[in-house]
């Protein structure tokens, strides 16, 4: 049905309720009067006296009561009653038929959305895959068929892998977590849900991911994917030399035709060099810059710096980095600013706000 | 489709109130009765409206529309059918339509059984409703809207926040909602009146049985959500001193406040200006309570500071309204006429008594909630003010008020004679003594405090109990004729019967609880024994199990009192994986009015599950109190009966004070 012919009808029933009153006749006297209800209290209290609830005088001092408020109730109602008001009527009809559906649209369009149609489930999941989203609709009818059979080991190992593409990461932990619950706990297993625990917290090595990690390590000491984000772990948390030993073990211990040898190659060079953030074939490129190219790049990577610290503040090696950047540049103002940020996205933690402190102190920038 | 015509049926709804906030007040001043019954027509319809807007969200939450963003953000496809309906109003936007929905329903009711009101009234009651909805409407459409769209849905909701994943949401709110709207027409009547410039009796007819109305949903309401969180939080705590909770609480002890000057007003044509005051104020502290739960104030100034536009209008209709019928009071009800006298002594000034404790309590409950707000805004500094304030304040206003109940109702109307009732409760006296010194005996050396209050409680209640003996005659006239006598007392009395005992009751309940309470906190790992109050619970193992939307662990414990074994508990702790949040599902057994209380805590690492019990003596007493009251309320309100209060006629010339 068209939604402008729904509206319509909506309308028309809205305007109705306006006018009908206005065409109708009433008889002279509508509604209760208050003498009205005085003559019905003193029925009342000649039923209570017949039920013996309550004795005759008090009847008869209730009557006296409301007789007196009965007088002075006749007294006032002689109020003269006005004839209708045709002028006003007719206003009134003007303003049901046209203000009324007007305002309605004008307030109803900026909001509403009347080109949308229904969305329910049932129609979306039952029609066909459509070209535009595939994938999405595979993933939905797989998610259907696992919410009723949750203890299909394989279903959940082939949906997590899609749903970490599909930038699903929570929904994939969850899938990892059920492989492991219902298919048996592995290594690979364990490395995979760390590197979905990874992707959910955008790409920061958190507490938990780390844990699944050791499981995964203390498994299978081979496991390259756990061996690989362990040592991301330890970069992320500053500790590069830690992070240059497990990629140094790993590659002394991997074939030589391993698939990801470059990968870990290309991380243990960025802890490698003496500045840390910056590899040595940047370094390189640096070197035949001109200033202004260099200082352009210096900059990209303290913003890269200053945005992750935005999202996980734990890293008080970071901070000092930050703020150490900072002063070199010469942004006292920023490094001042910087360090308060550190001790705030710290300050939970009393042994990293120590440690920050003393970093700071020997920076010069203390507060 | 289904969306669009909810969100235009909410926008006619809008347009309807806005006429009928403006053209039957014209009406009124005009004399035109064509204008004043459109307030009738329009009230009608826009509960047509919105009635159907309130459906059509339902449908779809059933149907699981995601395009529509509140059902995205709180529904959940595998969600079972029950939460997919509750969830409506388990959120911001949809919990605002419901309050719509309520006030159109209790407009159109005014509208549809008020053939026996004075026209002008009845028009000028309409247009204040249709005031206070219009103001809502366009809050709900320009800062909450329900039925906002997604063009791209997503495949999947963010399901309901899982605490709220209970049968307690279908309830609660309802009731609660009920309760705080309601009040809106004991407050449209008060204004009717105030433009009006005249309170003739019909309006005292109508006030009392419209406020029993809403004050009983608001007690069931209550009593309710305490119990919600009771079985949900996993603490066993019944009341926090929540700001939330006060925020329901201060308008019943307004309403109920309003709820006994109504009385007297209605018998007695007394305290007319008082009850007027007294409705405005019950309806400003529903909208406040609506406020501060609705703003986001509470959970944090800040947060309401960084998105204020809804806080801001909330605030904004609450000045209006609040100050507007305040100033409208201020400017007429010195004009209004003075109602009936009495003298001090006497059930008017019984109830006179009742308000001011009430009030008073009120005005506790209102500083100790909104201090805290205050001072986070105007010095940053956060406190909180806990069960301690208001167990020292809240606590003695309630004591006097207890040993006054049972005395009201003895004291006839007009003029009363404290010594007769005092002999007349002398049994009632020697009762709660009796239960004291029991007490004492039985406990020695406990609390001093538990038989005491406990004591207060037999009072109320004895009273109650030599209240209907003395007007049943019992003891005196042979027991056929008093039980006749009973049944022909007025089901009001019963009422009051009722809900005065519903006090004595839950005041027992609070003090077994609070004082009786025995507990036992520790890890527990399979086969262990626990052992409280003379109760063994044994964790007989832990089991997983696959819900609907959710997995839990279940604890299954054997539980056994001397030997004897009774049924397994098996409390549970619930993960919801799409929020990511887990609720502890107590297992509760109860017996009599007392209940042991199991609920989970963590697993620990080597197998064992931290464990919670409680043996909580009597504590279903604190709600079949409650249920009493309002069950009072509604015997009271099927009293179909007018009531006029028939005074003992005057033995003697006595000074007789002013009403007001």
């Amino acid at each position: 049905m068209n939604p402008w012919f729904v509206f319509a009808l909506m309308t028309v029933a809205a305007v109705f309720a306006v006018l009908w009153p206005l065409g109708r006749r009433y008889p002279s006297q509508t509604g209760g009067t208050e003498a009205s209800v005085y003559r019905d209290q003193l029925a009342e209290v000649d039923r209570d006296l017949a039920g013996g609830l309550i004795g005759a005088a008090e009847a008869e001092a209730a009557r006296i009561e409301i007789g007196r408020r009965l007088l002075a109730a006749s007294d006032q109602e002689a109020v003269p009653a006005a004839g209708p008001n045709h002028s006003l009527r007719r206003a009134v009809a003007i303003v049901a038929l046209v203000v009324l559906p007007l305002a309605a649209i004008a307030l109803y369009l900026p909001l509403g959305s009347p080109q949308l149609g229904d969305f329910p489930l049932a129609a979306r999941s039952q029609a066909a895959p459509d070209g535009k989203q595939p994938l999405v609709n595979l993933v939905a009818q797989v998610e259907a068929h696992l919410e009723k059979n949750p203890t299909d080991a394989r279903g959940w190992t082939v949906l997590a892998p899609v749903l970490e593409r599909l930038g699903r990461f929570d929904d994939a932990v969850r899938a990892w977590r059920n492989a492991i619950t219902y298919g048996g706990d592995s290594s690979e297993r364990r490395a995979d849900l760390g590197e979905a625990l990874v992707g959910a917290a955008n790409g920061v090595v958190t507490g938990d991911a780390k844990a699944e990690f050791e499981r995964s390590v203390a498994m299978n000491p081979d496991e390259v994917k756990a061996s690989y984000f362990l040592g991301l772990a330890a970069e992320q948390d500053g500790r590069t030399g830690d992070a240059a030993s497990i990629w140094k073990a790993m590659l002394a211990r991997a074939p030589p035709d391993a698939p990801w040898r470059p990968l870990v190659q290309a991380a243990l060079t960025r802890v490698g060099g003496v500045a840390p953030a910056l590899s040595n074939e940047a370094m390189a490129a640096a070197k035949d810059m001109n200033d202004t190219d260099r200082n352009a790049m210096v900059r990209g990577m303290v913003e890269r710096l200053a945005t992750r610290l935005k999202q996980n503040g734990d890293d008080v090696e970071g901070w000092l980095r930050l703020v150490r950047a900072y002063l070199v540049m010469g942004e006292r103002e920023k490094a001042v600013m910087a360090s308060t940020d550190a001790r705030q996205a710290v300050g939970g933690d009393a042994e990293r706000l120590r440690q920050l402190n003393e970093g700071l102190k020997n920076l010069g920038v203390d507060g | 489709m289904i969306a669009e015509a909810g969100h235009y049926a909410l926008v006619l709804a809008f347009g309807l109130a806005l006429i009928q906030s403006v053209v039957p007040i014209v009406g009124a001043r005009r004399g035109d009765i064509a204008l004043m019954e459109m307030a009738r027509s329009t009230a009608l319809a826009q509960l047509l409206f919105v009635g159907a807007s309130f459906c059509l969200l339902t449908a779809l939450h059933v149907t699981s529309d995601f395009s529509v963003v509140n059902v995205f953000e709180n529904s959940h496809s595998a969600k079972p059918l029950l939460y997919k309906i509750t969830g409506v109003w388990g959120n911001h936007e949809g919990s605002m339509l419901l309050w719509v929905s309520i006030l159109a329903l209790f407009g159109a009711m005014v509208a549809a059984f008020g053939t026996n009101l004075p026209v002008s009234l009845r028009a000028n009651v309409l247009a204040v409703q249709a005031w206070v909805a219009g103001a809502f409407y366009l809050f709900i459409l320009l800062t909450s809207n329900p039925f906002a769209r997604i063009a791209q849905p997503p495949i999947e909701g963010r399901d309901l926040n899982p605490i709220l994943q209970d049968i307690g949401l279908a309830v609660h709110p309802p009731m609660l909602y009920l309760g705080y709207v309601g009040f809106s027409i004991s407050f449209s009547f008060a204004v009717a009146a105030l433009l009006e410039g005249r309170i003739d009796a019909a309006w005292a007819r109508w006030v009392r049985p419209w406020t029993l109305v809403a004050w009983v949903f608001l007690t069931l309401g209550i009593a309710m959500g305490s119990y919600w969180a009771y079985y949900e939080l996993g603490w066993g705590g019944w009341w926090f001193w929540d700001p939330v909770e006060n925020a329901s609480l201060m308008p019943w002890l307004a309403g109920t406040a309003l709820l006994h000057s109504a009385l007297v007003m209605e018998k007695r044509n007394a305290l007319k200006v008082w009850t007027i005051l007294l409705s405005i104020l019950t309806f400003s502290l529903s909208l406040l309570g609506t406020f501060l739960v609705r703003s986001g104030v509470l959970t944090s100034v800040h947060a309401f500071a960084t998105d204020p536009a809804r806080g801001v209008f909330i605030l904004l209709i609450l000045c209006i309204f609040i100050g507007g019928s305040l100033a409208l009071y201020a400017l007429r009800a010195p004009s209004l006429k003075q109602g009936g006298l009495f003298a001090p002594i006497s059930r008017e000034g019984a109830l006179v008594l009742n308000n001011l404790f009430l009030t008073t309590a009120c005005a506790t409950v209102f500083v100790g909630t909104l201090y805290p707000l205050g001072l986070e805004v105007l010095t940053s500094e956060k406190i909180s003010v806990g069960a301690p304030f208001f167990n020292l304040t809240f606590g003695p206003l309630f004591v006097p008020l207890l040993i006054a109940v049972p005395f009201g109702p003895l004291l006839p109307w007009k003029r009363g004679d404290l010594l007769a009732a005092s002999q007349r409760l002398t049994a009632a006296g020697i009762a709660a003594l009796v239960a004291i010194a029991l007490l004492f005996a039985w406990q020695r050396g406990g609390p001093m405090l538990a038989p005491l209050a406990i004591g207060l409680a037999v009072w109320v209640i004895a009273g109650v109990l030599s209240d209907i003996a003395e007007r049943t005659g019992l003891f005196r006239i042979p027991f056929s004729v008093s039980l006749r006598r009973a049944r022909g007392l007025p089901r009001s009395a019963w009422g009051t019967a009722f809900a005065h005992a519903g006090l004595g009751v839950a005041l027992i309940g609070v003090v077994c609880e609070t004082t009786w309470n025995s507990e036992y906190i520790a890890t527990m790992k399979p086969d262990q024994v626990a052992r409280v109050a003379g109760y063994e619970l044994k964790l007989e193992g832990l089991t997983q199990r696959q819900g609907p939307n959710y997995r839990e662990t279940l604890a299954q414990f054997a539980v056994s009192l001397d030997g004897k074994s009774l049924p397994v508990m098996t409390p549970s702790k619930r993960s919801f994986t799409t929020r990511g949040m887990s609720t502890t599902e107590a297992a509760l057994l109860t017996r009599g009015a007392s209940q042991l209380y199991v609920s989970l805590g963590d697993a620990s690492a080597d197998g064992g599950i931290a464990v919670r019990i409680y043996h909580k003596p009597l504590v279903l007493l604190i709600w079949w109190g409650p249920v009493l009251m309002a069950f009072g309320g509604v015997l009271s309100l099927s009293d179909r009966r007018l009531r006029v209060g028939a005074p003992k006629p005057a033995r003697a010339a006595r000074a007789l004070q002013a009403a007001e």
